[in-house]
C-alpha cells in the first residue's frame, strides 16, 4: 500500500490491504464477543440469582475485571500458550484464534458483570410473579435473560466496543503479522510509529464508523424489538 | 386434582421484622364457598396475609396447612398482586407462559387462551404487548394468566385499588364469573363498598389483628366489635 496515499481515498477505493485489516479485526472482535456471550451471560445472570456466601465480593471481583489491563492479558495469555507454555502444544500463539482468546477474557467480565446487573433489576420485579407462577429456577433464568434481551443489548455492545478498540492484549499474542494478524489497532499504531499517518488515520476512521455502524445497527434492531415485544 | 389445598388454616400465625409485626397472632381457617374479602386499613396487614396464604411468605412462627397438610406448593393456587407484572412479551404468551408452567400441554394452549381472554373480555387484545394494555386490562390479563393454573384458591390483593368505576366493574364481573366456577376467591380490599358487593364472609383487620370475621350479611348489619362498627360507619381507623 503506498503510503502517500490519502486516508480518504484509501476508504472510498475500498484498499485490499486496509480492506484484509478491516475483515480480521471484525472476525477477531466478532468471535470474541459471540464467545464472551457465551460465558458471561449465563455466568453474570446465575450471579444475579443466586446468594451463597461470599456473593458480595465475588460481584465486587467481577466489576473490578471490567477494568483488565489489556496488556496484563495479552501477557497472560502469552504466557499459556508461548511453547514452553502449559497450552504451548496447541501453537496458537501469534494466530488470530490466540487473540479472540485474549479478547474473550477482557470482554467476558463486561458482559457477565452488565447482565448481572440487569438481570437482577429485572429479577426483583419478577420475583413475585414467578414464585406465584411456581417457576423452576432454570426456567428463571432463561425467562430473566430472554425478558433482559433488549437491555442486554448495551451489555454486547459495550464488550464489542472494547474488544473493537483494544490493542494491547492483540499485539502481544497476535504479533502484528502483516496479512495474518495485523488488525485496524495494531496497524494504526504500527503505522503511526512508522510515520504513515494516512493509513492510520484511514484506518482510524473505518474503525470509528464501524464501531457507529454496530451500534446503530443494534439500536434499530433493539427498538423495533421493544415495539413488537413491548 | 389428587387432593385439595382448602380448607387453608393458619394457626396463631406471626410475620415480624425487626422492627414490629407484620401479622400478629392470625388464626384462620379458610373455606371452600363463597369469597373471602380481607378488609381493613392501609397497612393492617391485608397483603402478608394474601402471601402468607398463597404460600409465598413463611410466617416467622405458627403454621400455615393447605387441606391439613403443611408445606404444599402452590400448584392450585393462584394470585393477583396488587400490581401485576406483565412479562415482556404479548397479552397471548403471558398466558402461554403460565399455561407452560402448570404443565398444560401445548395443544390445549389455543382452545384455553381463547377461553381465558373470553372469560376476562379481552379478546382480540392477544397479540397486543402486555405492557402497552391500559391498567384494567393489565389486571384482567392478570387474572387470566393466574387461571390458565385451573386453580382451587384465587387470591386477589387489591385487585380495583387504581381502577375507574368501568374497570373495576369490569374485575368484579370476571370474579363473580370465577366463583360460578367454583373457585374460592380470597380478596383484599379497603373498599367497603367493594365488599358488600362480593363478600360471602369478611375477614376485617387492623394493625396486624383479625378483629373480627364473619358471614358478611352478619358483619355488616350486626358487628361485634366497636372497631368492626366504626369502620362500617366509615370512621378513620388509625
Amino acid at each position: 500500500m503506498p503510503s502517500d496515499t490519502s486516508a480518504l481515498h484509501l476508504v472510498l477505493s475500498a484498499d485490499p490491504v486496509l480492506m484484509a485489516i478491516v475483515g480480521l479485526s471484525l472476525t477477531v472482535s466478532l468471535a470474541a464477543v459471540v464467545l464472551a456471550t457465551l460465558i458471561g451471560l449465563p455466568v453474570g445472570a446465575a450471579l444475579a440469582l443466586t446468594r451463597f456466601p461470599g456473593r458480595e465480593a465475588a460481584i465486587v471481583t467481577l466489576n473490578a475485571l471490567m477494568g483488565l489491563p489489556p496488556v496484563v492479558v495479552g501477557l497472560a495469555v502469552y504466557l499459556l500458550l508461548s511453547r514452553s507454555g502449559p497450552l504451548g502444544s496447541w501453537g496458537l500463539l501469534f494466530t488470530p484464534q490466540a487473540m479472540v482468546i485474549a479478547q474473550t477474557i477482557l470482554v467476558a467480565p463486561i458482559i457477565a458483570a452488565l447482565a448481572r446487573q440487569t438481570v437482577e433489576d429485572l429479577w426483583l420485579e419478577y420475583r413475585d410473579e414467578l414464585a406465584a407462577l411456581d417457576v423452576g429456577p432454570r426456567r428463571r433464568l432463561a425467562t430473566l435473560i430472554w425478558d433482559a434481551r433488549f437491555s442486554l443489548v448495551t451489555a454486547l455492545l459495550a464488550g464489542f466496543g472494547r474488544a473493537a478498540a483494544e490493542v494491547g492484549a492483540i499485539i502481544i499474542v497476535g504479533g502484528n503479522i502483516e496479512g495474518f494478524t495485523r488488525t485496524m489497532t495494531t496497524a494504526i499504531a504500527l503505522e503511526t510509529s512508522k510515520g504513515d499517518l494516512p493509513l492510520a488515520l484511514g484506518l482510524g476512521i473505518v474503525l470509528i464508523a464501524i464501531v457507529i455502524a454496530v451500534n446503530a445497527l443494534a439500536w434499530t434492531a433493539r427498538r423495533a424489538g421493544e415495539r413488537l415485544a413491548g | 386434582m389428587l387432593a385439595s389445598d382448602l380448607p387453608i388454616v393458619l394457626q396463631d400465625v406471626s410475620v415480624r421484622t425487626r422492627e414490629f409485626a407484620i401479622l400478629d397472632g392470625i388464626s384462620l381457617k379458610l373455606m371452600p364457598g363463597a369469597p373471602t374479602v380481607v378488609i381493613g386499613p392501609n397497612g393492617a396487614g391485608k397483603t402478608t396475609l394474601l402471601r402468607v396464604a398463597m404460600g409465598l411468605v413463611a410466617p416467622s412462627s405458627g403454621e400455615v396447612s393447605f387441606g391439613g397438610r403443611l408445606n404444599v406448593p402452590p400448584t392450585w393456587r393462584a394470585i393477583v398482586f396488587q400490581r401485576p407484572v406483565m412479562l415482556r412479551r404479548s397479552a397471548a404468551a403471558n398466558i402461554e407462559y403460565a399455561l407452560a408452567s402448570a404443565g398444560v400441554a401445548h395443544s390445549e394452549w389455543p382452545r384455553r387462551i381463547a377461553e381465558l381472554f373470553d372469560t376476562v373480555g379481552l379478546t382480540g387484545l392477544d397479540t397486543r404487548p402486555a405492557r402497552r394494555l391500559s391498567g384494567g386490562e393489565q389486571q384482567r390479563l392478570a387474572l387470566a394468566r393466574a387461571l390458565a393454573r385451573d386453580p382451587e384458591v384465587l387470591f386477589l390483593d387489591e385487585p380495583t385499588a387504581s381502577l375507574d368505576p368501568a374497570a373495576t366493574k369490569a374485575i368484579e364481573d370476571v370474579v363473580r364469573a370465577v366463583v360460578a366456577r367454583g373457585i374460592k376467591v380470597v380478596m383484599s380490599t379497603h373498599d367497603l363498598a367493594e365488599a358488600r358487593r362480593l363478600a360471602g364472609e369478611v375477614v376485617l383487620m387492623h394493625r396486624g389483628r383479625v378483629i373480627e370475621s364473619g358471614p358478611a350479611a352478619r358483619f355488616f348489619e350486626s358487628p361485634d366489635t366497636e372497631e368492626a362498627r366504626r369502620f362500617i360507619a366509615g370512621d378513620l381507623l388509625v
